[in-house]
């Protein structure tokens, strides 16, 4: 057994000086201020919106359509726009995730330099993209120009031209942090490309491609604009999302609160807060999906 | 099934750069060959453009005939894919599939490379034993591969590659992430594999070279930015004790690299 020495002051060499633990200091109580700067919008997003929302939240709110319901009555609720904005981004999904994929996977795998670039270059563009402009391309090249009229549909192709660079973008990040060896020890298998794309390098990368997919829904489950212009919002419940007006949680919000009565008011928190429920389910249950599938490796 | 590898005036590029000079060497079946020589001297490359590994690489070409038995592997009519399940390859880094078991990181070859279905658990525990691994992991092949040890998962590597049933086997530098156990561990496994294959390994442990190799090809450059060349090709007992080649005498003797 060895005794402890016991510990003595360092020597001068070793103390630290006093400028360095000043600055030291300094750095780590700015960073604390930022992180609670950056925190306290949220929180209060969060706070104010379930504070507000509460008051009308309740089962019959989520499973009453405002059919009938005036301004200033207290009844009614969103079930119709839930019913819109699940059917808008299971539409919208299908049609931007497989495409997003695809264009990431041909970035990533095969492109050639130029072209690549090129097409890298106008999925940045796209992500620029005002969501007005994409409702509006929408309205004027299918609801109007084609005479299709305002539907479901019209609102999820609005929305499928907002999530296409965001899941491209996203998914090839993820591919790319797929190291190269891996690609090697397949291909020295004698395994052909097209299997250690889908077999190999996709599952590697999903856990992050499944964040990215997810961050776009949520990012175009709150969009108003392009669904104004397409969907057109409804009262009433339309459950065909390929005929007629349908009703959007983002749509429900806007028109409650542009109505301005208590009532209305009091149900556009109250969808806001649906809103944000719906997006923390979503976000919980991609996490355990791909959570549950990294375990069933182990 | 072991195959003669014939390599006739063999240049290999990146793009414009050459990375490798007309190198030309006959490669017995059943016999281990180690190539050694300074980083940067095309060892590696050499050794990927053996399996068309190369030409994976954006830019990557050759010129000149690399002969598996007689029959041209760059021809126009070979398929690489192909190719490669004769021509197995274990690589300085242990990379097993992450997202996959210790038994599917093994079975990945035959059942991802379209190849018959052969009875998978048998082919697995030949392979495994073959890499002297199976008494360690045969009760949790379920396991993900990555639980493995560093050592074990070269090890892993090698039973992956041996479950093609490949006739080539290549070695870059399998041990330099190793420790000198597990080193040792792959160095007997060596010996004990070339009597079914073919197999070139590089490296950079010259004793490793002496230890494991009946022939040694040493490769250098003339300097920074020119292609590497195969110098002297032979015996390992001659390369070692009486290399023909100054070049050759400096790099052992540690004069220079």
């Amino acid at each position: 057994m060895t005794t402890a020495t016991a510990s003595r002051p360092a020597n001068q060499q070793w103390q630290i000086h006093g400028r360095r633990a000043f600055v030291n200091n300094l750095a780590t109580v700015a960073m604390y201020l930022a992180f609670i700067v950056a925190v306290i919008p949220l929180g209060l997003v969060i706070w104010y919106t379930i504070g507000k929302g509460l008051a009308r939240f309740s089962l019959g709110f989520l499973t009453h359509s405002m059919a009938g319901v005036g301004s200033n009555d207290v009844n009614g609720g969103v079930y119709h726009a839930i019913v819109g904005t699940v059917e808008q981004l299971l539409i919208a999904s299908a049609i931007a995730v497989p495409l997003g994929l695809l264009v990431a996977i041909y970035l990533n795998e095969y492109g050639g330099k130029a072209f690549a670039t090129l097409v890298r270059l106008l999925v940045d563009v796209m992500t620029g993209i005002p969501s007005i402009v994409a409702g509006l391309f929408v309205l004027a090249f299918w609801v109007i120009g084609l005479h299709k009229g305002y539907s479901g549909f019209a609102g999820a192709m609005a929305l499928s031209i907002l999530m296409l660079p965001v899941v491209t973008r996203a998914s090839e990040e993820m591919l790319r942090l797929v190291p190269d060896p891996l690609r090697e020890a397949a291909y020295a298998l004698g395994i052909p490309k097209w299997r250690v794309i889908l077999s190999i390098i996709m599952p590697t990368a999903r856990t992050g491609i499944t964040t990215g997919i997810m961050l776009a829904v949520a990012r175009v489950m709150g969009e108003t604009a392009p669904l104004l212009l397409t969907a057109a919002g409804t009262l009433f419940i339309n459950t065909n999302p390929f005929h007629g007006q349908q009703e959007a949680l983002p749509l429900y919000v806007f028109s409650s609160a542009a109505s301005g009565t208590p009532a209305d008011v009091n149900r556009a928190w109250a969808a806001a807060m649906t809103l944000i429920l719906i997006v923390v389910l979503l976000y919980v249950a991609a996490r355990l999906l791909t959570r549950r599938d990294a375990l069933n490796r182990r | 099934m072991a195959k003669r590898i014939e390599v006739l005036d063999l240049s290999c590029y990146y793009g414009a750069h050459k990375a490798v000079a007309d190198v030309t060497m006959t490669i017995e079946p059943k016999t281990v060959t180690a190539l050694i020589g300074p980083s940067g001297c095309g060892k590696s490359t050499f050794l990927r453009s053996l399996n068309r590994l190369h030409e994976v690489v954006p830019g990557g070409r050759i010129t000149g005939q690399v002969l598996l038995d007689d029959q041209d592997i760059y021809a126009p009519d070979v398929d690489a894919v192909a190719l490669r399940r004769s021509v197995g390859m274990v690589f300085q880094r242990p990379n097993p599939f992450p997202t996959m078991s210790i038994f599917d990181n093994v079975a990945s070859g035959l059942k991802l490379g379209g190849g018959k279905n052969k009875d998978l658990p048998d082919v697995v525990e030949r392979a495994l034993t073959g890499a002297h691994l199976w008494a360690e992991v045969k009760d949790r092949l379920k396991k993900p591969a990555l639980a493995l040890s560093g050592g074990q998962q070269q090890r892993l590597c090698i039973a992956r590659a041996i479950a093609v049933e490949p006739e080539v086997l290549l070695m870059d530098e399998p041990c330099s992430a190793l420790d000198p156990i597990s080193t040792l561990a792959i160095e007997d496994l060596i010996a004990e594999l070339k009597d079914r294959y073919t197999i070139v390994i590089v490296t950079h442990n010259m004793q490793q070279a002496s230890r494991v190799s009946e022939q040694t090809g040493f490769f250098t450059l003339a300097g920074a930015g020119q292609p590497g060349v195969l110098v002297e090709y032979d015996a390992t007992s001659r390369i070692f004790s009486v290399p023909a080649d100054k070049r050759t005498e400096d790099y052992i003797t540690g004069r220079v690299g």
